[in-house]
């Protein structure tokens, strides 16, 4: 299977930002991925490359097999994108641009269209103008939607929706991953890329920091530790690779690295386990390690390793 | 690259649909605008000593800076009078129509952000390019087909097929022209109202190139697109091939603006973006100077282009006195407002000029407190502690004190540069004439202020009475408007000053009438709702 999206070294500068600073990605057919990272990561910078929106400064970008700069019209037959700030046409009617975006394409799939509308409660006689940031959005998720694309890149989709259309949007993205479509789905709210997405890249000033399945980023990281023990263990801060020690209510709660996971629980069980909960890391705590923490060069190193 | 203009159509239908209402407007009222001047200037012009009375008017470096090139001098027929003197004139509308069609379609929409996701769909890169530039094509040819059908029926003699024909076409080439600069500018800048007031300032530019070219009788009139359409002498000898001239550059411009939109990326300008300071400075801080701050740099463009203004017109004062001075049609006319001196009179209109040039300003000033409500931006600076009356007052006040001052920048800068070529003292007459002009200017900006506070939507009618006004000053003394007409012009109520005596109660009620305005649009302001979007 070739992939969907695929970049090497991707580089995208303004001025002297650098918004992309070798971008490395890679995203396979019919799965959703989850493109994560915090507010200027350069998510939709990537999006917008991708799109052939903007022009690459280095690096090269295939999208679907094509060069998305010079093959632009070809590609967007094939691809369909929700920006994250929708703005319509202040004097058209939520459902006029729906069709005017529709017949930019050719034409759009009326039952699907009518159906999409009736599920995001959308009221597609109402000016553009008058619209929320959240029924702009609905429009351009509708318009997309009904496109019968085979690559869907979504650009913070549901920013503005309210939870119950969260959900509406959630169900239309798995029935697009039923129908074996692509979807590219770029949040820094991690619920949603958590409970969508096949595979996961993270994001941080322009590189991929982390790539892969939520399982094997999970492994990649610290599972959270609370445990009591029959008998006392004095001895836990001289164990490698165990973090965040200390003791709560009488139980010792750490982190701790998956390779030394083992070996820390055999020398726990040696003191009798009374109760141990664990938690896999939270896509929060992946960010926080990423990016809320001073990032220490061993940490990057071993990111980049992932 | 493939399919470049792909989806070029779909967008052209798309711009018809969203502007045709507004196209409509501008072609009939200018279309319909010049018929009605043909049949007065039938009228006015109708007997041979008139006739007569007018070629030696116009045959002085004012009358020709006004108007166009002397050529049309030498057969003043009732077809060639149209053609001189409207032109030129009608031409600043065609170019500021075409400016504002072409980056309304290109540059706002990437600022809108609307044309991203139009190019997220199988759309090429020169799409939007290409419709805008044919959405304005068809503007313009629709106001050709107007002029070129309604002036024969008018049943003016002199008016025929032919010469219609070439009229017509002459306005088509300087909209074509100032299409294809507007579709450049709108490639620069990363704002439309910075590409609109380029390309403005391009449609100045080449009037006042043109200006000094006629008004010295030199070739520099063959630098200014609008010089070319008057070289094809509608009426008189109905020449073509000027007019291809507009068309080359209208080609060549329009394939300049695409090679540049293939060099730069969606949304942004040529340049990349320049760091600004992480916090604001002191000055910032204040409502006033963040209102400064967003007015800069209109305001400065406004003041080099009405300086330039003046500076052009300066040099002419000399020529004015020595060659006007036996002029029996000035008398009758320009100096049936009294007067002294033919430079005075002259003075007098240009300051009007000036004048409604420096009104633009001020009413655009002000209409950006309404482009700043809607845009979302108000809403937020209003959620804080600023109040709404100061925050339109703010906006307000710099185009009070702004519209002021670059009319009394471009008036000393007539008087210095006109001062060396006459015996009489004008630097302070130049200034005096500009003090005079300021409260009726204030009107203008009272009439924005009124409409900003109580007709929101309605604001395109402060546009109205400037335009109005233009007319009024430009053409209004030529055209011996009805008593009445002419007083629906604020500038109308003004002394003539330095033709005319001086009166201040006239300067006191028009103050007073601005402040009330002014004042009556920021209690309506306090009443109504914000408009966010
Ligand atoms: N057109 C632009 N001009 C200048 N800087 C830009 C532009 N677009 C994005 N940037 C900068 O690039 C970085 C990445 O932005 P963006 O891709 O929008 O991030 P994200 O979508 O992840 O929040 C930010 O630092 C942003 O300021
Ligand atoms: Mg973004």
């Amino acid at each position: 299977m070739s992939a969907a999206i695929t970049t090497r070294g991707l580089v995208k500068t303004f001025g002297p930002t650098r918004a992309l600073d070798g971008l490395d990605l890679e995203v396979d057919q019919g799965v959703v991925h989850g493109f994560l990272g915090p507010n200027g990561a350069g998510k939709s910078t990537a999006i917008r490359v991708f799109l052939g929106i903007l022009r690459a400064t280095a690096g090269e970008a295939r999208i679907l097999g094509k060069d998305p700069w010079h093959d632009a019209v070809d590609l967007h037959h094939r691809l369909a994108y929700v920006p994250g700030d929708v703005e319509l046409w202040p004097n058209l009617t939520g459902g006029e641009a729906i069709d005017v975006l529709g017949r930019l394409r050719g034409g759009l799939q009326d039952k699907r269209r009518a159906e999409l509308i009736e599920r995001f409660d959308l009221d597609p006689t109402k000016k553009g103008r008058t619209y929320s940031k959240g029924n702009r959005q609905k429009v351009a998720i509708i318009a997309a939607l009904s496109s019968g694309a085979d690559l869907f890149l979504l650009d913070e989709p549901t920013a503005g929706l309210d939870p119950l259309m969260e959900v509406v949007f959630q169900d239309v993205v798995r029935e697009l991953k039923s129908q074996g479509k692509t979807v590219l789905l770029s949040s820094h709210i991690l619920a949603q890329v958590e409970r969508l997405s096949d595979t996961i890249s993270i994001i941080r000033r322009g590189v991929i920091v982390q790539s892969g399945t939520l399982l094997q980023m999970r492994h990649l990281n610290r599972t959270h530790v609370e445990v009591r023990t029959h008998r006392p263990v004095d001895d836990l801060h001289t164990l490698p690779g165990l973090h965040d020690l200390r003791r709560e209510h009488g139980a010792w709660v750490f982190a701790v690295d998956p390779e030394h996971l083992d070996a820390t629980m055999s020398h726990l069980s040696g003191h009798g386990i009374d109760t141990l909960t664990s938690n896999p890391p939270t896509l929060e705590e992946l960010m926080l390690r990423h990016y809320g923490d001073e990032l220490s060069h061993e940490h990057l190193g071993e990111a980049r390793r992932a | 690259m493939s399919g470049v203009l792909s989806g070029s159509g779909r967008l052209f239908r798309l711009a018809l649909r969203r502007d045709w209402v507004r196209m409509l407007v501008w072609v009939a009222s200018l279309g319909l605008g010049t018929a009605a001047i043909a049949l007065t200037f039938i009228e006015i012009y109708s007997t041979a000593e008139a006739k007569q009375a007018i070629i030696v008017t116009m045959a002085s470096p004012a009358g020709l800076a006004f108007t166009g090139p002397a050529h049309y001098l030498s057969d003043y027929n009732d077809g060639s009078i149209l053609s001189h003197q409207l032109l030129g004139f009608t031409a600043i509308l065609i170019g500021i129509m075409s400016v504002l069609f072409v980056v309304r379609h290109t540059r706002t929409e990437e600022e809108a952000g609307r044309a991203e996701l139009v190019r997220a769909n199988p759309v090429g890169r020169y799409a939007h390019l290409a419709s805008a530039l044919l959405l304005t094509g068809v503007a313009n040819v629709a106001l050709a087909a107007l002029l070129a059908v309604l002036l024969p029926l008018t049943g003016i003699t002199a008016l025929t097929w032919t010469g219609s024909l070439i009229f017509g076409a002459a306005h088509v080439a300087v909209g074509l022209t100032f299409a294809g600069v507007a579709a450049v500018t709108a490639q620069l800048t990363q704002s439309s109202r910075g590409a609109n007031g380029l390309g403005i300032a391009a449609v100045g530019g080449a009037y006042l190139l043109r200006a000094s070219g006629d008004a010295a009788q030199s070739d520099l009139s063959w630098a200014s697109p609008i010089g070319w359409a008057q070289q094809s002498f509608p009426y008189l000898e109905n020449r073509w091939w000027p007019l291809a001239l507009n068309l080359l550059a209208f080609v060549a411009l329009s394939a300049l603006s695409m090679a540049l939109s293939a060099r730069r990326d969606l949304g942004s300008g040529m340049r990349a973006p320049r760091r600004g300071r992480a916090s604001a400075t002191s000055m910032l801080r204040t409502p006033l100077g963040l209102t400064l701050r967003l007015h800069r740099g209109m305001l400065l463009g406004f003041a080099i282009g009405l300086g330039l203004l003046g500076m052009s017109y300066g040099p002419f004062l000399g020529d004015i006195e020595t060659e006007f001075s036996d002029i029996s049609f000035i008398d009758e006319t320009l100096t049936a407002i009294g007067g002294e001196t033919l430079i005075d009179a002259f003075l007098t209109m240009l300051m009007t000029i000036i004048a409604v040039v420096a009104g633009v300003y001020g009413v655009m000033a002000v209409l950006r407190a309404r482009s700043e409500e809607t845009s979302g931006r108000g809403e937020q600076v209003l959620g804080t502690l600023q109040s709404r009356t100061t925050f339109l007052a703010n906006h307000v006040i710099v185009a009070v004190v702004g519209s002021a001052a670059i009319i009394l920048l471009a008036a000393a800068l007539l008087g210095v540069t006109g001062q060396p070529t006459v015996d009489q003292p004008v630097i302070g007459k130049a200034l005096v004439a500009a003090v005079i002009h300021i409260p009726a200017m204030w009107v203008l900006i009272g009439v924005a202020t009124a409409l900003v506070g109580w007709a929101p939507r309605a604001t395109v009618l402060a546009w109205a009475l400037l335009g109005y006004a233009g007319f009024v000053g430009y053409l209004g003394r030529f055209l011996q408007l009805p008593e009445w007409a002419g007083r629906l012009s604020p500038f109308s109520w003004l002394p003539g000053y330095p033709a005319e005596e001086l009166t201040v109660l006239p300067l006191i009620v028009l103050t007073l009438v601005a402040a009330g305005l002014i004042a009556l649009g920021i209690v309506g302001f306090r009443r109504r709702d914000l408009d966010t979007a």
